[in-house]
């Protein structure tokens, strides 16, 4: 199956800050979507997840590697730009901030229309929008502003905006964080439902490993700018390989395990340590005393969609 | 059980709940209109015990875990009973109820990380209250500040640091370090995890859990996460428009909820390895009631779960729905409680 959406060797780099060194948020990752499926990217704070994921959407250039979409490199002119995200669709955490108090619902999603010349028709685009994205019927919900509406309304609104452009791809970061456990299960039905109906195909970034069993295909597991576990939802939860998934499985409050509480510092993209980059808190290094953890360094995951899970550890594969 | 207890307490003590409050109510004014936030919340809790709050934002958790220490603004109203060791904390003297806010129970804030003093060290921050209640000199405040800061598994030396300097977790253990600085018999947290990681979540609560066993202190602890209230607290209250729709031991509501927004809720929260969920996520059609329809439920009669309630009947918009029994410890606010029970 040829992906539709495709990252090869990536890596973003941000400038140093005074006095400290560059930080690699993502660090050379390989990564695919294929048609019609839900890829769910998961990891603590900081780990690289938002930046791969405005990687993806082409809104940061990426100083290594390439974004493919259909198997074409992306380019990076503005012209080049608009075109792929008619394709390629962001929906971004916190619907408060990513929508416009002054501005109303029709208005909110009928902005990528409008900034790509679809005007033609454009009630009725906006209208099966907001009807996609649950809003029913769409004229009760065209004529109010944000703060007339819930937080999972809003949510909706932004997927609409998002859905008015046709993509074949939406690209969400943390669509439900800020939302009730209730409205959550909402939306992610709307997503499941749209790749059902639409053929949408979606990366969804999250730090909750529930959201993935809930919707997605296959996950991959990010940790200090890497995929350090991908495959399949299956295989990756219920039977998880590298330590640092097995840490975040074992202190989930279901997991049926003593918890493995990691220790050591929150991990530091401008001070990557050598060899395996988890090696400062893994418990399983801590047991083995291999040399090769702290001294040999790990390739980078292929992200081969077809193998039921792939590890970045020496010591499991 | 008095004849058997081994405790130190006098005999009347032990008779009377650590917290007992009773049908609390709160309504904010402002703006030319009144919000009933808690709508008649009543529970129990002694030492060494903990209860879970959980509920949707806005259901009044805050508003009824602040009103307990009358933390709340000028714009709140509050109403009804919360006794302390059998005394009325709502019209306590300003004096008294300082004395207890430092000494007896304490609050960690919701979001409270940013309330640390960035100018200040957290040594210092943490001896404040132990030099002002304790009555102490600044070495024997220190070594308590040490102390605690080991208790919450962080190394002493860092006194010195200012929470710049700290992670988000670090700053969440700091502040329960404060909150446990004078030897409080209660605890409240304000959803304590929320802005946190699930590894940092789980080195937290962890650390509430161990403080629980070993100093018998009372925790109420409020979140909107259901499955981390269950492992954590005995029992568990849910909450729904400012009222309590059920309370009982955490097990039980999770195994067999018996109110239908307690049903939901745990649904929403996918046990990773069940069948059921994969690739099915539930949620609960509709919204909480915004703050204005909140106004109009006060004043009109029926179940304010009904508008979402997939269960609902004709009843559950006419009839008074209060707390009824529904099994043993447990309490529901719905009327399928009362089918087949007899009443
Ligand atoms: N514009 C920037 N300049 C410098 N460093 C940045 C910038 N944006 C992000 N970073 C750093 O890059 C790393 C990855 O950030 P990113 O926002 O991708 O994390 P994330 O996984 O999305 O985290 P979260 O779960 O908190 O949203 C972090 O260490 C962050 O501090
Ligand atoms: N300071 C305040 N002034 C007016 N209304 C408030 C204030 N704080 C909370 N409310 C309202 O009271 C209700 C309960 O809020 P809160 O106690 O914060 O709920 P929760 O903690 O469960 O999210 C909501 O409708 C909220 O909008
Ligand atoms: S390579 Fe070593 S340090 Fe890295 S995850 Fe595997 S065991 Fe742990
Ligand atoms: S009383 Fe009726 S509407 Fe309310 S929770 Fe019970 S069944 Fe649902
Ligand atoms: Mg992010
Ligand atoms: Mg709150």
């Amino acid at each position: 199956m040829k992906p539709v959406l495709e990252v090869r060797d990536l890596m973003v780099t941000y400038p140093a800050r005074r006095g400290a060194a560059p930080a690699r948020a993502v660090d050379g990752v390989n990564l695919q979507v294929g048609q019609g499926e839900i890829v769910a990217l998961v990891g603590e704070s900081g780990c690289g997840k938002s930046t791969l994921a405005r990687a993806l959407v082409g809104l940061v250039k990426p100083t290594g590697g390439q974004v493919l979409s259909d198997g074409v490199p992306l380019g990076y002119s503005a012209a080049a730009l608009k075109a792929y995200r008619r394709h390629t669709q962001l929906v971004l955490q916190d619907p408060g901030g990513a929508l416009n108090p002054r501005q109303n619902v029709f208005d909110a999603v009928a902005e990528g229309p409008r900034l790509h010349g679809l005007t033609d028709r454009l009630g009725e685009r906006v209208h099966t929008a907001l009807a996609k994205a649950g809003l029913r019927p769409p004229e009760q919900f065209a004529g109010r502003f944000p703060h007339e509406m819930s937080g999972g309304q809003q949510q909706r609104v932004v997927i609409a905006g998002a859905l008015a452009l046709e993509p074949s791809v939406i690209v969400a970061d943390e669509p439900v964080a800020s939302l009730d456990a209730s409205v959550r299960g909402e939306i992610l039905k709307l997503i499941l439902e749209l790749r059902d109906s639409l053929g949408l195909s979606a990366l969804v970034v999250s730090h909750d490993l529930g959201l993935a069993w809930n919707i997605a295909d296959r996950v991959a597991v990010m940790y200090l700018g890497r995929i350090v576990e991908t495959g399949t939802v299956e295989e990756v939860l219920l039977r998880p390989k590298h330590p640092y998934t097995r840490a975040l499985l074992s202190v989930l409050p279901d997991s049926g395990e003593p918890p493995v509480l990691l220790t050591g510092e929150p991990p530091d993209p401008t001070s990557v340590p050598g060899g395996c980059r988890f090696h400062p808190r893994c418990p399983l290094r801590a047991a083995e005393q291999d040399s090769r953890c702290d001294g040999q360094d790990l390739p980078v995951l292929t992200g081969d969609p077809s193998a039921s899970s792939l590890a970045a550890c020496h010591l499991v594969q | 059980m008095t004849a058997t207890d081994q405790s130190h307490a006098p005999e009347e003590r032990a008779a009377v709940p650590m917290l007992d409050v009773r049908d609390l109510r709160v309504n904010y004014r402002g703006g030319g209109r009144t919000v009933p936030a808690v709508r008649g919340v009543s529970f129990t809790l002694d030492r060494g015990q903990t209860l879970g709050v959980a509920g949707e934002s806005g259901s009044g958790k805050s508003t009824m875990a602040l009103s307990l220490l009358r933390l709340l603004p000028s714009s709140a109203q509050v109403t009804g009973q919360v006794l302390f060791e059998g005394e009325d904390l709502l019209t306590a003297k300003w004096a008294r109820l300082r004395a207890v806010r430092w000494s007896a129970a304490s609050v960690v804030f919701q979001g409270a990380m940013s309330a640390l003093n960035p100018v200040r060290t957290i040594g210092e921050q943490i001896c404040e209250p132990i030099l002002l209640h304790d009555k102490v000199g600044q070495k024997t405040a220190r070594a308590r500040a040490a102390e605690l800061l080991d208790s919450v598994g962080l190394p002493s030396r860092r006194l010195g640091s200012y929470p710049h300097e700290f992670s988000g977790g670090q700053r969440q253990r700091i502040m329960i370090a404060m909150a446990l600085a004078c030897r409080p018999d209660l605890i409240i947290a304000d959803e304590p995890t929320t802005a946190l990681d699930v590894m940092v979540q789980a080195q937290v609560l962890n650390l509430l859990g161990e403080l629980v066993r070993e100093s018998g202190i009372g925790v109420i602890m409020i979140s909107h996460d259901l499955s981390v209230l269950s492992h954590m607290c005995e029992r568990l209250a849910v909450m729904y428009a400012g009222q309590v729709a059920e309370i009982g031991p955490s097990k039980q509501l999770i195994t067999e909820p018996r109110h239908p927004y307690t049903r939901a809720l745990g649904r929403a929260f996918p046990t990773i390895g069940d069948p059921a969920s994969r690739l099915a996520p539930a949620g609960l059609p509709g919204d909480p009631p915004t703050p204005s329809e909140l106004a109009k439920l006060n004043e009109s009669r029926g179940c304010a779960f009904e508008p979402r309630c997939p269960e609902a009947t004709d009843a559950c918009r006419t009839e008074t729905v209060e707390l009824w029994p529904s099994g043993p410890g447990r309490e529901a606010a719905c009327l399928r409680v009362l089918e087949g029970s007899g009443a």
